[in-house]
């Protein structure tokens, strides 16, 4: 059989995990690299996969099945498509720049890299998995060492808080996804969980229609839908840097990808009939969430509530049911992916200097750290849709859907892109420009390599995205093909 | 080489001046009026030429030198700029190439060249105490430009090149007014006098668009010596005020006559204009930009005129033209009849001689305003030059009384800003003066016959013939308004003309700088010469027919009248315009004799007295600059200022945009403080704390990684709704 | 040569923004390399467009040195570039600029690199939007123009440049999103974005829209309309036309002295550039009936424009609203053009049409160089005030000469380059909105008023003492930045046909 690329990348971090686990907890420096190490490979790995994968062929490549519970009908099959492909090298990404920025931390170092590694390897297994019930078992993992790292290494004044409430909806959430999944198992009468066979199930219309909320909301609740969002600031407040990267980097993309893979390719029908709710709540999402932002103080918060208006884009792109708005919710959550991880990073190291998120309290930042600065704005003008970075090209055909599918929706959400511009143009005229208050002078040190690297990294990726989309958007769109083959041609 | 060439060529001498000038030498003085000098003797030379060829070709009207390119393409054509020489370009280009040179040359000596440059002197005031000009070498640059605008003007073949000149001199006169940009005055002169003609201007531009949409073209020729053309136009309604199009073109052009020849009611510029230093005087007021205008009106005469035939009732734009010209006339000597200072009242004087030639063009008498135009251009220039060399020596009179000039009468404010030792005593302050006639002989003969011409001294003068023509044409065409005004215009010009000759050169000195006063230098009184010689001889060209019995053909009359498109008639004789304007000169200057030739220093006018208010209000110019001030000027700089960007743009549009912006942080504050933490979170989240720590219990049993465990609580959970779902379901 | 001879206009475009990122590998400290490397750079666009120039043939139709190549073939948008005589004198007109604000900006002392990167960004960016025949690629330079131009105001400018740079910079964003949405729902349309082909396609487009799926299908009119309207409001602020024109004022006035050339001189350009590259080929209907309400506002902002900067104390910010006005007949020009589309009277439209171009072009040399003069002045005595200065002309002779030929130039004197394109405009314009052009005299009159009152303020009168002693007088740097655009003032007054008779054959067949 083939090399198991997908299999490795996903069980690297994990297998890196428990190593770690073994090691003595004082040797900081050893673990560090060795998590630095494990991550690169990860990275490389997923890289290998994006540049291997045979776009002219398209479909389900690297695929790798085998049984796992014959009993229940549940395999461990891998594969990935255009659309999730980005998705695992988002994630690589993110882990790798992840460690770099969490070298810092001094506090029980091994548990959190093991944490943080645990949870990665959730992360890449969702977007790999063609098998529910292990897409499911992923998930999970994905989700629970979040509720650790947040509320051991988390931010004091609300971790504990902002820890119990993530968890809790993720729980409640994923339940009701389940429930539609385990509906999907027994209705169609295959016995199998496999993703693509249930594809094929041929549900009847009423089924799909009735079971397509569980399983969709059910994951969107992750994906920060209206009026499920709350959880996400506060966790993105509370969480630590890193922890803040992935959970807004990657782990919003769980929801999604799952409630587009689980819920949209295999209930079409419900997808079709649910979608102008999913509209009117992605549109509220986009505007709300922007509004909500710009009176933000909390330079975390203005980010958290951004990361909900972006998010919002990506339900958008979905509900439109057509290949250019599914393909710009690819693109939107491999693009906000990068730039909320940079934006996190950014935030964290402003906060290790000026030990403060009040963005009045905070100013001129740019004299000492001018890297971060220049990295936060070209975070800010990917978020912004500013042409020439990526969240252009992803929002661009997202609206494009939305004429399609319903023009007056696109000229509403239109309204969230100037919003963005204010909100962000004030966050950076506010904290890196500006005269920098007296406390600061002299007590701003520069960044250490690592954050260097991982800036530059992200920095890069948004703007190679941006200002030449072939890299990626074919690929996507691949992807988007297939699914809209699926929902015959919206 | 063709006289097309050559006409070619005019202009490009001083232009070529200027530039070296201002890039090269200006550090040089000598090199600089060498080059000016030369260049306009150059182009006076390639102009004399031109002319000589002109009146040596028959028929110069029919075959007119001319030559033109393409300038502008547009569309499938293009505009094209060319030159052209008919018999009323050749006239013009003869008198402005004489008037220039001379004035060129008098500037020399104006300037006091060759005398060392005083220490106490400063750019941008005038010298004292008879130094060298600080700006000597500027001075010949900008004349020159001026000459180049002129030479242009009167050479173009067509209306866009001529505002091209119209314009450039209209810079100079900027520039040149207020050459001593130091002093205040000086300074508002030279806003005050661009803005006024710049108001007379965009009507022109509007005019030249106009006519240019109209017939599609700007050529002279292809327009005013066009029958059908002209006749199309004068057809054609304008749809304002029932006037033909050609009416309301020529209306439109024509207020850029009266901007520029300073008619009323644009008329407040031009002795404000007084500013600038006399050469400049001489050149805007003589020679150049106001004969500009009125050049333009004669030019464009068929168009004014078209659809108006001999005899026949004036159209509506002739009538325009009539009223301003006359009213002009009388009007602006009136004023004269009040001014101490020798070169306003020169100032007044051209206004009311142009509105003389305007109102000849008004009334259709062609070939008279042409005549008028070259004849005052000679005197006027004369006149001028002549005040000048008149304040030359009496600054060089005040420079060696300064001593005693302490017991010097005090006279009328002096321009601001200049040295001290002339604040007390105006220099161009006619009451200051006195007997110069001794002091300054040759200046005082010039000035006499300039004097005379202006006041239309029977047979002898220039000014006599030509004036006589206009007031014949008024009067034997039944203009009787006209005639009366006009005539009675000149009785004043001749009573204020001797007020000013008693005054200057007459009696006895009024004051220590009087005394003190000498002649000019010979490159100041040669030109003096040249010009008086003209002020006279200029006449004889254009006696009538009918007063030689036609043994002398009226030469002017056939040569300028070939200009259009059929000869016009001359005047018929008669005695009545005769008589009034040989009574109205003589017995004006009479007059003017006999009140003002005993002033005693530190008297005040003798007419002041008799005319009493009137005076006062002459004395105000009937206050039109006060008035215009509060009516136009206040008003606009309030609407400016105030009302466009205070009250609309800061005001209204920013309060706008501003209130936008506020309006939507309030509305994030809204969402997030009323809806998002109360509803959203109460509802979604927290609910009660009690619920999340019970959770919190109940995940922390789950979270030691034993997955399948709470999986089956999961799949219990799952199934009870499965089987609830299944019931619900059939 | 044949590489440079086919991708001529690559090598314009991206010949900026690939110095930039040389630059930004030269060390912080080597201040003087850094701009001499930068001025050097943006000689080579310069350069290549002066090639450009020559080598591009006015007779021959269409649109030359085309370049086609995939850029974002998923929604259906590619690289595709090319130019007409319209846009060939734009892209010298922005190539000549860039060099001398580069060399004006000597005087810049903090974050050089970080200058002279954003500076040449922006280049590439403005080029962009010339040279973009696909809608998404004009969109695409469009916006990113702005980025470079905020942080030039908002890192150099002067007291109150976040305000400024703020207003700036949402103001232009909120009104390019109508024209984003509108591009947009153009694309969909018609299936590509590809501007030759939406020309054909679009603007002949009839019947009811329905694929859009639009809760009622809505008569192609009435998109349209909208649609149009969504593209003049995005030009209309960028132009800018009254009453959208208030940032400029604030903007210019705090940016830097390079930042307020290019933005008068350039980047108000591309708002006209989009109206005559854009609107009249895609809405000649529309165009044709609102063609009267647009040059009302052009009548508003040559009027308003005038008083306004009449009535300023700060030297900068008259100038900068002679910008408004200027702009003013460039919009009359286009107003009027579109309204006589198909009329008897496309001759006048043509001539209209010149000389709004011309007058796009004049204005960038004229506004240029007015804000470089002011900053000049500004530099030495730290103040924009007219009341402070007076009577400077004794201390700074040469200065006030090239003052003086430089305002007479933007006043519109005959001779000098602003009057021939006035003039054609006024010329055009008279037979089709004979009562606007009449109105705009009003304007004309007034810019005569400002600009006499800012040479009247700065050199005229009684010298101001305070300033006795001071070396006020222009340096030999700047002298040389200023006098290619004078030698331009004058050549386009004197001999205007070189550059008219480029554009008149692109208008020409706009109109064919």
């Amino acid at each position: 059989m083939t090399f198991p690329i997908l299999s490795i990348i996903a069980f690297t971090p994990i297998t890196t995990g428990i190593v770690l686990l073994f090691l003595p907890g004082e040797r900081k420096t050893l673990i560090r690299w060795v998590a630095l190490a494990a991550a690169t490979l990860a990275l490389a790995l997923s890289l290998v996969a994006y540049l291997g994968y045979d776009r002219a062929a398209a479909g389900y490549q690297f695929e790798q099945q085998v049984p796992w519970i014959p009993a229940l009908g549940i395999s461990y099959h891998v594969g990935v498509d255009g659309i999730s492909l980005p998705l695992v090298l988002l994630t690589g990404i993110v882990i790798f720049t992840g460690v770099l920025i969490s070298w810092g931390i001094d506090d029980r170092p091994r548990e959190f890299f093991a944490f943080l590694f645990i949870l990665a390897t959730g992360v890449f297994g969702v977007f790999i998995s063609l098998d529910f019930f292990q897409l499911f078992f992923f998930y999970e993992i994905a989700v629970f060492p979040m509720y650790l790292l947040i509320a051991i290494w988390g931010w004091q004044v609300t971790r504990e808080y902002a820890a119990m409430k993530l968890t809790l909806y993720l729980f409640i959430g994923s339940m009701v996804a389940l429930v539609g999944g385990l509906a999907m198992y027994f209705a169609s009468g295959l016995g199998t969980f496999d993703l693509l066979e249930l594809e094929r199930a041929g549900f009847s219309p009423e089924f799909q229609r009735f079971w397509f909320p569980f399983v969709f909301f059910g994951f969107a609740v992750l994906g920060g839908i209206f009026p499920f969002h709350n959880w996400s600031p506060d966790g993105h407040v509370a969480a630590p840097t890193a922890v803040s990267m992935f959970h807004a980097g990657v782990l919003m993309k769980l929801g999604a990808f799952a409630a587009l893979r689980v819920g949209i390719m295999l209930l079409p029908e419900g997808a079709r009939l649910w979608s102008p709710l999913i509209l009117g709540l992605a549109t509220v999402n986009v505007v709300y969430g922007a509004f909500i932002a710009m009176v933000q103080t909390d330079f975390k918060y203005v980010i958290g509530f951004s990361s909900v208006s972006h998010m919002g884009l990506v339900m958008l792109g979905f509900a439109t049911l057509n290949r250019d708005g599914l393909t710009g919710a690819g693109l939107q959550m491999f693009s906000h992916g990068v730039m909320t991880a940079l934006f996190f990073a950014v935030v964290g190291m402003v906060y290790d200097r000026a030990h403060t998120r009040e963005i009045p309290k905070l100013g001129g930042f740019v004299k000492a750290m001018p890297l971060v600065a220049v990295a936060f704005i070209i975070g800010g003008l990917v978020s912004m849709g500013m042409p020439g970075f990526s969240g252009f090209i992803a929002e661009f055909p997202i609206f494009l859907g939305l004429w399609q599918r319903q023009p007056v929706v696109a000229l509403i959400a239109a309204l969230g892109i100037v919003i963005t511009a204010a909100y962000i143009m004030r966050v950076v005229g506010r904290v890196f420009f500006g005269t920098m208050p007296a406390e600061f002078e002299g007590h701003i040190g520069a960044i250490p390599w690592q954050d260097r690297i991982a800036l530059v990294i992200l920095a890069g990726i948004l703007i190679l995205v941006g200002i030449y989309p072939s890299v990626m958007a074919p690929l996507v769109g691949s992807g988007a093909e297939a699914v809209v083959r699926i929902l015959g041609g919206a | 080489m063709t006289p097309e060439l050559l006409t070619w060529l005019i202009p490009l001498p001083p232009i070529l001046a200027f530039a070296v000038i201002v890039l090269l030498t200006h550090r040089s003085n000598r090199l600089s009026h060498t080059l000016a000098v030369g260049a306009m003797f150059v182009s006076w030379g390639l102009a004399m030429t031109v002319f000589w060829a002109a009146i040596t070709t028959p028929e110069l009207g029919q075959r007119p030198f001319a030559s033109s390119i393409d300038w502008l393409p547009s569309g499938v054509e293009a505009l094209r700029i060319g030159i052209l020489i008919d018999p009323l370009s050749a006239i013009t280009l003869f008198f402005v190439a004489w008037t220039c040179l001379a004035i060129f040359v008098y500037s020399i000596g104006y300037h006091n060249y060759g005398k060392p440059r005083d220490p106490a002197d400063r750019a941008g005031l005038p010298p004292h105490k008879g130094g060298i000009e600080p700006m000597y070498a500027r001075f010949f640059a900008f004349i020159s430009l001026f000459a180049f605008g002129m030479l242009t003007l009167v050479i173009s073949d067509n209306l866009l090149l001529l505002f091209v000149g119209w314009e450039i001199m209209g810079l100079c006169s900027y520039l040149l007014i207020g050459f001593w940009y130091g002093k205040d005055s000086a300074k508002k002169a030279m806003v005050k006098a661009f803005i006024t003609t710049r108001v007379g201007d965009v009507f022109m531009l509007l005019g030249i668009a106009y006519l240019y949409s109209a017939t599609g073209t700007l050529n002279y020729r292809e327009i005013l010596f066009n029958e059908e053309v002209l006749h199309s136009l004068a057809e054609a309604p304008s749809g304002v005020l029932g006037m033909s199009a050609a009416g309301l073109i020529g209306l439109l052009l024509f207020l850029g006559t009266v901007g520029k020849s300073a008619q009323w009611p644009l008329h407040v510029w031009l002795p404000d204009a007084m500013e600038g230093p006399t050469p400049v005087s001489a050149m805007i007021h003589a020679a150049t930009m106001v004969s500009a205008g009125v050049y333009f009106a004669v030019r464009f005469f068929p168009l004014l005129t078209a659809g108006w035939a001999e005899g026949e009732p004036l159209t509506v734009t002739m009538r325009v033209v009539a009223f301003i010209g006359a009213f002009t006339a009388l009007f602006a000597a009136t004023i004269a009849l009040a001014q101490r200072d020798i070169k306003r009242v020169l100032a007044y004087s051209t206004i009311s001689q142009l509105g003389y030639m305007v109102a000849a063009v008004g009334i259709g008498a062609y070939v008279a305003a042409a005549f008028h135009l070259v004849t005052h251009a000679f005197f006027k220039a004369l006149l001028f030059l002549g005040s000048g060399s008149v304040i030359h020596g009496m600054e060089h009179g005040l420079a060696a009384s300064s001593t005693n000039a302490a017991q010097a009468m005090p006279g009328q404010e002096g321009p601001a800003g200049v040295h001290k030792a002339h604040a007390h005593v105006d220099a161009q302050d006619m009451f200051n003066m006195g007997g110069l006639r001794r002091k300054m002989p040759r200046t005082f003969v010039t000035f006499v016959i300039g004097g005379f011409a202006l006041a239309g001294f029977p047979l002898l003068t220039a000014g006599f013939w030509s004036k006589d023509e206009i007031l014949a044409d008024a009067f034997t065409n039944g203009h009787l308004a006209v005639f009366l005004t006009l005539a009675a215009a000149a009785l004043l010009t001749a009573f204020y003309t001797m007020r000013q000759i008693t005054l200057t050169f007459l009696g006895e000195p009024r004051t220590e700088a009087a005394r003190h006063a000498h002649e000019s230098t010979a490159t100041m009184t040669v030109p003096l010469l040249v010009l008086a010689v003209f002020s006279v001889a200029a006449g004889w060209v254009g006696i009538p027919e009918s007063w030689t019995g036609g043994r002398v053909p009226n030469w002017f009359h056939s040569f300028v009248g070939g200009t259009l498109l059929e000869h016009p008639p001359a005047a018929p004789f008669h005695w009545a315009p005769l008589l009034t304007s040989v009574g109205v000169s003589l017995g004006g200057l009479l007059l003017g004799w006999l009140v003002y030739r005993r002033v005693a220093a530190g008297a005040p006018d003798p007419a002041r007295k008799p005319l009493g208010f009137v005076y006062t209000v002459l004395e105000r110019k009937y206050g039109f600059d006060e008035f215009y001030d509060w009516a136009f000027v206040r008003p606009a700089y309030w609407f400016a200022e105030t009302f466009s960007y205070l009250w609309i743009d800061r005001g209204v549009i920013d309060g706008i945009l501003h209130a936008v912006a506020r309006t939507a942080l309030r509305l994030g504050s809204i969402f997030r403080n009323y809806f998002d933490k109360p509803v959203v979170n109460g509802l979604m989240g927290d609910g009660t704390a009690s619920v999340v720590k019970w959770a919190g219990r109940q995940l922390r049993a789950v979270q030691t990684g034993r997955v399948q465990q709470y999986l089956i609580a999961g799949l219990i959970v799952t199934g009870i709704l499965l089987s609830y779902v299944l019931v619900v379901r059939p | 040569m044949e590489f440079l001879q086919s991708h001529l206009l690559s090598l314009i475009l991206f010949s900026p923004a690939v110095g930039a990122l040389l630059i930004l590998v030269l060390p912080k400290e080597k201040t003087a390399w850094i701009r001499w490397a930068a001025f050097l750079i943006s000689l080579i666009p310069f350069g290549l467009s002066l090639w450009l120039w020559a080598a591009y043939d006015p007779s021959q139709p269409g649109y030359q040195f085309v370049e086609q190549a995939a850029w974002y073939p998923t929604v259906r948008s590619s690289y595709h570039v090319g130019v007409d005589g319209i846009s060939v004198s734009m892209v010298l007109l922005t190539t000549l600029l860039t060099p001398l604000s580069l060399l004006i900006s000597w005087s810049i002392a903090e974050n050089v690199r970080s200058y002279m990167v954003l500076f040449l960004l922006l280049e590439t960016g403005m080029l962009g939007v010339f040279l973009a025949l696909d809608l998404l690629l004009f969109f695409v330079f469009w916006e990113v123009g702005l980025v470079p131009m905020y942080f030039l105001i908002n890192q150099w400018g002067s007291a109150n440049r976040a305000y400024a740079s703020f207003k700036f910079l949402i103001y232009t964003m909120a009104g390019s999103l109508g024209l984003l949405l509108a591009i947009q729902m153009i694309g969909v349309a018609s299936g590509t974005f590809d501007l030759i082909t939406i020309t054909e396609r679009w603007a002949t487009l009839d019947g009811p829209l329905t694929l859009l799926g639009l809760p009622i299908t809505l008569p192609i009119g009435t998109v349209k309309a909208v649609a149009f309207w969504a593209f003049v409001i995005a030009f209309a602020i960028k132009v800018p036309i009254w009453p959208f024109h208030t940032w400029l004022p604030d903007a210019h006035t705090e940016a830097p002295t390079a930042g307020s050339m290019i933005l008068a001189g350039v980047l108000l350009k591309l708002g006209a550039y989009g109206f005559l590259r854009l609107v009249l080929p895609l809405y000649p209907e529309q165009a044709q009936i609102y063609a009267g309400v647009l040059g009302l506002l052009a009548v508003l902002a040559i009027i308003f424009g005038a008083f306004a900067s009449w009535g300023q104390d700060d030297f900068k910010r008259l100038v900068a609203y002679s910008s408004v006005n200027h702009m003013g007949f460039v919009v009359l020009g286009i107003a009027a053009a579109a309204f006589a589309r198909g009329s008897l009277s496309e001759g006048d439209a043509v001539f209209a049409l010149n000389g709004a171009v011309l007058q796009m072009f004049n204005h960038g040399l004229s506004a240029a160089g007015m804000f470089l003069l002011v900053g000049v002045i500004y530099e030495r005595t730290h103040t924009r005030s007219l009341k402070e200065w007076g009577g400077l002309f004794p201390l700074m002779p040469i200065y006030g000469g090239i003052l003086i030929f430089t305002a007479m130039a933007s006043l519109g004197l005959p001779g000098l380059n602003g009057f021939v394109s006035e003039f054609m405009v006024v010329r055009g314009a008279w037979p089709i909105f004979t009562l606007y052009t009449a109105l705009s005299m009003i304007g004309l009159l007034i810019t005569g008023a400002y600009i006499l009152k800012g040479i009247k303020l700065v050199l005229h009168g009684p010298m101001n003492e305070k300033w006795a002693g001071h070396r006020l007088e222009i340096s030999r740097r700047e002298v040389i930045a200023i006098a290619p655009l004078m030698a331009l003032m004058l050549l386009i007054g004197v001999w205007p046909s070189w550059i008219v008779g480029v554009i008149n054959q692109t208008v020409m067949r706009l109109f064919g």
